[in-house]
């Protein structure tokens, strides 16, 4: 056994910490369950530490972390559960069926909870897929530092094509596994930067629907209870995914890994979430969890430990693909589309009747003891005896922190800085065309974003709203995360991903109630990597209280690094905001001509991370400017009042590609044009019309209003202290910008066939 | 006729538009919708049989190929011999060709992507039980959702097809004009809705059910609903 906890991803010290516990040597299948159960995937051992420092609880929380997924109220007795997870490394991999399994995943969490799944949401990020203007310009790259990137090196992942390859299998594993479950894909983000190249993020989130009475939770419970298998059979794939794949960096070995990936089916799951809500609403299981990274042993082993009982488990009755699987192999299986439930033996009859009708497999595979103990027998033989608590309470890693070398704490010197490199008209054409801006019509096109009949704000916007047939409220949803920022400050960063995901529900009229979040990092086992963790997690924990707002859910993804090289830190904020009727909503498109056009908000943009700065000078340097929490909140509780009020036929958050983008997007969605002067606005600086126009910061969203209702958009700003400026009209066929002597005047079939084509003109190659 | 229009909702496993198709439905003070297992033998006295959106039985061999053979379907085909009216949206009109109830066959869509938009129809038939609440060549905009949408037939099929008017609705653009730009997935003459030699069989690509209520965008689906509630109320 010595030799083996090492190529199971254990190190020597928790190998003797394991015989320390387990009071010998461990058998083959108990060092198999504790190299999972004990992996960074499913131990959090680098994070658990710092986790604590958001805020989970609330009026609302009906459940927090620490659940397959959390719950809050939604009133009328309804109750909203919601996660996101990761699925980067099996998607690296192997895109298609990394991402559909990642989707089938983060559903099972929620119909886990008694939840059925309402919608999904996915966050993506991929290396370039496109040249940036500055490729063909001259200009020296900047240099990488501490174990993390510049914008230059796209060495691991090879070149565009293959990003490419990722980005569209990754898409049409997401559309195959939710479309065929009938549930709508409404919202997410994609960015495209080199940092990814070598290691993409595909973080998958589901918000689900439940009564307050079918709620269920993961606790085993009822000595002599029965523990029930049922969906799919078990088969050798993803033996190991969770320690393997998702605990380890990338090297040259990436394409052994594919058999440690699952093959996903959402036909049975489909089933397996039918019956599994039937059986629910009948109460017919005591406790339930569905079955992810390291299988039955970290199922049965988390239902044991939370229920404060024992678990046997009797491999020899799991129905298998593979007749000749070794006991060690059932128990860490990852075979997608199975859930373990524990079921009275009064119940047990109707539970195989219903799985009988829904034709999925259905087996007694063990029972709730009272010895607080996970045993594993095969035919009889006790082949493992492993206290449950110890292997869901894995050993907590602490590393030295050490703030990454390029992390600086001034701006970039904008007197000392390059001049604009082209007119502004072709700079506003190219951001709106660049991969990260452009349209994402033909990402959501290709997901059924309808299906349940709920999908009131369908995606292109801020957020998707979705209507709650039952009571007639909205719910709004949305992820932010920007990485290329949380690199150059990830405290600043990790409020702004907060703050902006916030911002994006506000602007639909929607009081943001809860996150869910996904934090994507390097090896966690290095000081700079440790450093922007600590520091991301406290910034979003700071904006998180200062709107109170709970966490209640979330997932960490760490290793992400291919050759050494880690991603941009990318902690992925999902919100969901409650409005109270759903007719309130306000989209981001300018609906009348002659409406006036105004900018809530006044705070000074920079050029510091923004995608102007990457794009035409070739370089992420700088420092964000932070989040003013306070100046924030305000803005958006007038925000939301003002839509409330019915004082606003438009709202839209000003974040990539500055003020210019969100005049331009507001247009290109209302098919209007607009007449604006910005003189006088925040952070003008001389001879720099390109901050104003394209530079980026927090705190600002962009409205428009009928003339008559202006005077009580400014008395609600007013009555908050909240800076409110007329920025022009809505009307022509331009997006007309005035700036002092600059004046650009950009047609909107231009912009419309630089923004509706950039993403299809990027994969074109 | 005394009491409401009964609706049977066929559910196959992996159907997921079921839910929709009823909720849709349930709209209508005159219809009352219920579902009809994919095991049964029974219609339990449907006026109208709708064969939802879905993926019936993960379509991991040819959409439909497999829902086909469902006991319920021999019931179905039954009915549909004795004139009883059958609405397949989707999924449900990629059963009905596999069934050889309706003819011609659902490929991949030419673009090999999966489309989920809205679209624009021509009616081109308004003297049917399932569309005579619209007005003849009226352009309404219902929502397409597919991968496999193609519909093509052979030489011989076509021109029956068109000698009988059997096209129902055709894929056009905003102003009606039925044009290749407008042909969302590759369609046969932009065939979007095809009925039956005998009128009473309706499959179709596009998901009226989802355009039945203006919070969520339009109403252009309400009229098809409508007309198989007047026909069912005025032959009873």
């Amino acid at each position: 056994m010595s030799e083996l906890y090492a190529d199971l991803g254990l190190t020597r010290d928790e190998y003797l910490r394991i015989c320390d516990v387990q009071g010998r040597e461990p058998t083959h299948v108990e060092l198999a369950v504790y190299s999972l159960m004990w992996s960074e995937h499913c131990g959090y051992k680098h994070s658990r530490p710092f986790l604590g420092r958001f805020p989970t609880a609330g009026e609302r929380v009906l459940q927090g972390p620490g659940e397959n997924a959390g719950i809050v109220d939604i009133g009328g007795g309804l109750a909203v559960a919601m996660k996101i997870e990761s699925h980067n490394h099996p998607s690296a991999v192997e895109p298609y069926q990394g991402a559909a399994t990642g989707v089938g995943g983060i559903l099972r969490d929620i119909f886990a909870m008694g939840a059925r799944p309402i919608c999904s949401l996915d966050s993506l990020r991929f290396g370039e897929i496109a040249p940036l203007p500055v490729d063909t310009a001259a200009s020296a790259a900047p240099q990488g530092a501490g174990g993390t990137p510049s914008v230059a090196p796209a060495v691991a992942g090879g070149g565009m094509e293959r990003q490419r390859y990722l980005f569209e299998h990754v898409v049409a594993g997401i559309g195959g596994y939710g479309n065929c479950m009938g549930i709508p894909t409404v919202a997410g983000e994609v960015y495209f930067e080199d940092a990814y190249s070598g290691n993409c993020l595909v973080n998958a989130m589901t918000v689900g629907l439940v009564r307050h009475e079918h709620i269920v939770r993961s606790r085993a419970a009822g000595v002599g209870n029965h523990v029930v298998l049922f969906g799919s059979k078990t088969g050798r794939d993803g033996i190991g995914g969770a320690s393997v794949l998702a605990s380890q960096e990338f090297d040259e070995s990436l394409e052994e890994k594919r058999p440690s990936v699952q093959v996903g089916d959402p036909f049975t799951e489909k089933k397996l979430l039918e019956v599994c809500l039937e059986l629910l609403a009948r109460r017919k299981f005591v406790a339930l969890q569905d079955l992810g990274a390291a299988g039955i042993a970290s199922s049965s082993s988390e239902m044991a430990a939370k229920g404060g009982v024992g678990i046997d488990i009797h491999t020899d009755r799991v129905p298998l693909r593979e007749a000749d699987m070794a006991p060690w192999e059932i128990m860490i299986s990852e075979s997608q589309e199975r859930m373990l439930a524990v079921v009275t033996p009064a119940d047990w009859e109707d539970v195989a009747a219903a799985c009988d009708r829904w034709d999925l497999d259905c087996t007694i595979v063990g029972v709730v003891t009272d010895t607080g103990r996970l045993r594993v027998f095969h035919h009889g033989e006790l082949v493992g005896d492993m206290p449950a608590r110890a292997l869901a309470d894995a050993p907590v890693c602490t590393v030295a922190q050490e703030r990454p070398a390029h992390e600086v704490d001034q701006p970039v010197e904008l007197a000392a800085w390059p001049a604009p490199q082209a007119p502004p008209e072709e700079i506003l054409l190219d951001l709106l065309g660049s991969p990260n801006i452009a349209s994402r019509r033909w990402i959501w096109q290709q997901y059924d974003h309808q299906v349940q009949l709920n999908t009131v704000l369908l995606p292109g916007g801020d957020a998707a709203v979705l209507r709650i047939k039952q009571t007639g409220v909205g719910l709004a949803v949305c992820t932010d995360g920007n990485g290329r920022r949380t690199y150059l400050d990830p405290y600043r960063g990790g409020k702004e991903a907060v703050a902006e995901a916030a911002r994006n529900v506000s602007c639909t009229g929607a009081a943001p109630v809860a996150i869910t979040n996904c934090l994507n990092f390097g090896n966690p086992e290095k000081g700079p990597i440790a450093s922007q963790f600590a520091r991301a997690v406290e910034g979003m924990a700071e904006a998180c209280k200062a709107f109170g707002i709970p966490v209640i859910s979330g997932n960490v993804s760490f290793y992400n690094e291919s050759f050494g090289q880690a991603v941009y830190p990318t902690p992925v904020v999902g919100m969901l905001g409650l409005m109270p009727a759903v007719g309130a909503r306000c989209g981001v498109a300018f609906r009348r001509e002659g409406d006036v056009v105004l900018l809530l908000g006044d705070t000074a943009p920079a050029l510091d991370g923004s995608e102007y700065q990457k794009r035409w000078f070739g370089r992420v340097e700088g420092r964000i400017p932070d989040v003013d929490l306070a100046a924030e909140v305000q803005l958006q509780a007038v925000v939301r009042r003002a839509i409330a009020e019915g004082l606003l036929r438009s709202a839209h958050d000003c974040s990539d590609g500055g003020l210019a983008v969100a005049l331009a997007e507001s247009c290109l969605a209302g098919g209007l044009g607009a007449r604006v002067n910005l003189e006088g606005i925040a952070g003008q600086a001389v001879g720099r019309y390109d901050v104003t126009l394209f530079g980026e910061g927090p705190t600002r969203v962009v409205v428009s209003a009928a003339p008559e209702l202006v005077g009580d958009v400014r008395r609600l700003c007013e009555e908050a202290g909240v800076p409110c400026r007329v920025l022009g009209t809505v009307g022509g066929n331009s997006l007309a910008v005035q700036l002092g002597a600059e004046q650009v005047a950009i047609p909107l079939p231009a912009m419309r066939d630089a923004y509706e084509g950039g993403l299809e003109r990027a994969l074109a190659g | 006729m005394s009491g409401k229009v009964r609706f049977g909702v066929v559910v196959f496993p992996g159907s997921n538009c079921e839910y929709d198709a009823a909720y849709a439905l349930s709209t209508f003070p005159e219809a009352e919708p219920f579902y009809l297992w994919h095991k049964e033998r029974d219609l339990k006295g449907a006026h109208v049989v709708v064969l939802p959106g879905g993926f019936s039985y993960g379509d991991y061999l040819r959409t439909g190929a497999i829902a086909r053979f469902s006991p319920v379907m021999q019931e179905v085909a039954a009915f549909a011999a004795d004139g009883g009216l059958v609405l397949g949206i989707c999924n449900g009109f990629q059963i009905l060709a596999e069934a050889h109830m309706l003819p011609g066959a659902l490929l991949r869509n030419r673009g090999l992507k999966f489309i989920c938009h809205a679209q624009y129809l021509r009616v081109e038939r308004t003297d049917t039980p399932f569309t005579r609440r619209y007005s003849p060549g009226q352009v309404i905009q219902v929502p397409v959702n597919h991968n496999e949408g193609n519909w093509t037939a052979g030489a011989e099929s076509l021109e029956r097809i068109e000698q009988e008017k059997l096209v129902v609705f055709r894929y056009c653009d905003a102003e009606g004009n039925v044009t290749d730009a407008a042909n969302p997935n590759g369609a046969t003459d932009n065939v979007a809705g095809l009925l039956s030699e005998g009128g009473n069989v309706l499959g179709m690509m596009p998901h009226p059910e989802r355009v039945c209520e203006s919070v969520l965008g339009g109403t252009d689906g309400r009229g098809l609903f409508g007309s198989l509630i007047d026909t069912v109320l005025e032959r009873a």
